[in-house]
């Protein structure tokens, strides 16, 4: 069935006019995705690119029954915009954009508590179930729809892993870029149980970074709650401390969220560890057979 | 961005946080005259001359120095000053001293430590307190973590009354310093989420002998994420701390970090950059930087990224790889031949371009006629830069 997204996903753009949001709606339309409407105050009641606007969140649900969002709102009113979302009763809000100011997300945590809203990101490439539907940035055509869940920190690694494994001939169920920010919506555990939950997931490839705990406490969701075959990767063997790798969370700091800590965490539940960033898709394979 | 000590001091006075009487120099020839001013003031003769760089065990390094009355001062910081200072965190090398904090004499009964955080396992902000001040807050993290004491915040309500009370009663601390210590907290949370900082660390928070709360050291970091809200922050930016290749990366806006090895890399998107550094290294090389051109990166950005890891002398090979999702791989092609162009190519170049436009950006390379090592992976990509550089290692 694929985690998060389907086919009948009806998706509304948070700054479409912007030249992000204008070419990925396009993209994300061309790939197949019921993209039903974009949103940007002030610009309410035009067409863009023959998509509706609308000037809040709240009107494009009423019109359009859109049941997710995709934020590609610059950073001082991003936050502020996945809350829009929550608000207008989406279901599934995935926010692009990179450079949120943490303490705002931090807020912004704190306001979808309790509220049926699934976050994905900020700072992420998006949600992709092959053939369905795609909600983000990535290049659809590396993509083909099978059975391998991939849940990841880093864009371009997922894009990487993606590719690998196509290129084997295994496709993925749902591939979900859960972003590099410190402060994010939903993180490893979260997809791993929805992966472990889908019926079209046969086997799952988990790519970390350096920073924080979230592949150690994935490692041991993994050792108690999970059957399906796991394979990862965790980028950052030889990053130096303190300095912040790009990533506003990858950032080895008091001695914690080294790589070579994770991938033993995640070697200790039985994880199949790739040895570099080349051999994703080998990993996988292997760990299904 | 981290900023110095001195600048720490004059924000945490600014929320109402008390910090001992000091003076901020930029050379030392005033140290004897801001010792005179601060003996006057306080009526002791002891003061502390303290190194501001970037680095923590500046007092471990011999970059702190207490000393009795103006003169010693002022010989003490013509010692510092311009020197380098060695510290566990500046590397052999040390960090030049280019500016100097006169302080007075502080009386000390208990030394504390507390510090506000973003801890991002509970999405939360966390004041954290603890009677081990002074010391190394890791080790005491490592050695004995029920040492430390954490109030998590809830951002609606902020830190609360109870909350700051509950770690200055648990310090040990009684009656008016315990009130003292909590009315701190409370400010130094309020200093913290007015300021977007990433850390604000006060080790050690000291009780003086005749009962007063004060910071007498301070740590702080802002998020580089809302330096655009806080105009004045950012001016407080020390670019004699920074490595020059990264404030040049800066104004370009890409994310670059030097390292110490000799293969430049050029890669877009964090998790890969920091992936092609570690594949570099499990093929026996050694990556001379941490570079991520973003994913909408210019034809222009493409071009500064390159010309400034081929102004690093220790660059001997530059390894390109690309993934191309948004960003289109004939415009890294077409930013690589422009650099080349301009500057020349004077070590070896090995490129791997996958995704988007592969082909347009292959074929710019190929009639460039540049001598230019395509590879058809990251495996054979990083294998070939690490041979081509093997022997030309300094």
């Amino acid at each position: 069935m694929s985690i998060l997204v389907n086919g009948s996903t009806r998706v509304v753009v948070q700054g479409l006019t912007g030249a992000a949001g204008t070419f990925h709606a396009r993209q994300m339309r061309d790939y197949g995705t019921a993209v039903v409407g974009g949103v940007t105050p002030g610009k309410g009641g035009s067409t863009h690119e023959g998509f509706p606007v609308f000037d809040t969140v709240a009107q494009a649900v009423a019109a359009t029954g859109a049941n997710a969002s995709v934020i590609f709102v610059p950073p001082p009113g991003a936050a502020d915009a996945i809350l829009e979302a929550a608000g207008a009763g989406i279901a599934l809000v995935v926010c692009i954009t990179e450079g949120i100011p943490v303490l705002d997300m931090v807020r912004a945590r704190r306001a979808l508590e309790g509220k049926a809203c699934r976050l994905v990101g900020p700072n992420c490439p998006g949600v992709i179930t092959p053939g369905q539907a795609k909600l983000g940035i990535m290049p659809g055509y590396i993509h083909k729809p099978g059975s391998v869940g991939i849940v990841s920190r880093s864009g371009t690694l997922t894009y990487e892993a993606a590719y690998q494994l196509s290129e084997l001939g295994l496709g993925q169920s749902t591939a979900v870029g859960i972003g590099g920010d410190p402060v994010k919506g939903l993180d490893f555990i979260d997809c791993l149980s929805l992966f472990e939950r889908d019926d079209q997931t046969r086997a799952i490839l988990l790519i970390g970074e350096i920073g924080g705990a979230s592949e150690e406490e994935a490692a041991a969701f993994i050792k108690d709650n999970v059957k399906k075959p796991v394979a990862a990767f965790v980028a950052g063997l030889t990053a130096p401390p303190g300095r912040r790798m790009g990533h506003a969370g990858a950032i080895i700091s008091g001695g914690k969220g080294k790589a070579a800590d994770k991938i033993a965490a995640l070697k200790d539940a039985g994880i199949a560890i790739a040895p570099t960033p080349a051999d994703l898709g080998k990993t996988m394979a292997r760990a299904m057979r | 961005m981290k900023i110095h000590e001195y600048q720490a001091k004059a924000l945490l006075s600014k929320f109402g946080l008390p910090v001992p009487m000091g003076v901020a120099l930029l050379e030392p020839g005033g140290a004897a005259a801001a010792a005179e001013q601060i003996i006057a003031a306080t009526q002791n003769q002891t003061v502390v001359v303290k190194a501001q760089i970037h680095a923590g065990g500046r007092g471990k390094g011999g970059g702190v120095k207490v000393v009795r009355g103006a003169a010693e001062a002022g010989a003490v910081a013509v010692k510092l000053y311009g020197r380098p200072l060695v510290t566990h965190q500046t590397g052999p090398e040390g960090r030049i001293v280019k500016r100097l904090l006169i302080e007075q004499g502080v009386s000390i009964a208990r030394e504390l430590y507390a510090s506000v955080l973003v801890d991002r396992g509970k999405s939360r902000v966390a004041v954290m307190a603890s009677s081990a001040g002074g010391m190394d807050i890791e080790e005491v993290a490592a050695k004995s973590p029920e040492a430390i004491l954490i109030e998590h915040v809830d951002p609606a309500v902020g830190l609360a009354g109870y909350q700051a009370r509950n770690l200055a009663y648990a310090l040990g601390l009684k009656a008016d310093e315990a009130k003292s210590a909590a009315a701190f907290l409370l400010k130094l949370y309020q200093a913290f989420m007015a300021l977007d900082a990433s850390l604000v660390e006060i080790n050690p928070l000291v009780v003086t002998t005749d009962g007063r709360v004060l910071a007498l050291d301070c740590k702080m970091t802002f998020d580089d994420n809302a330096l655009d809200r806080h105009k004045d922050l950012a001016e407080m930016r020390d670019l004699d701390e920074e490595e020059q290749s990264e404030t040049r990366a800066r104004a370009f806006d890409l994310s670059f970090i030097k390292l110490d090895g000799s293969i430049g890399c050029m890669v877009n998107g964090a998790g890969l950059a920091m992936a092609t550094m570690d594949i570099i290294k499990f093929f026996g090389g050694n990556p001379a930087n941490f570079l991520d051109v973003g994913g909408g990166a210019t034809q222009e950005k493409v071009t500064a990224a390159f010309k400034i890891l081929t102004a690093d002398p220790s660059v001997k090979g530059i390894f390109v790889n690309i993934f191309g999702g948004i960003m289109k791989c004939d415009v890294i092609a077409a930013g690589i031949i422009a650099a080349v162009g301009e500057i020349g190519l004077q070590v070896p170049l090995v490129v791997r371009l996958a995704g988007t436009n592969v082909e347009l950006g292959s074929k710019l390379l190929a009639e460039s006629g540049l001598p230019i090592t395509t590879a058809s992976d990251m495996s054979d990509g990083a294998k070939r830069i690490v041979e081509l550089t093997s022997g030309r290692e300094t």
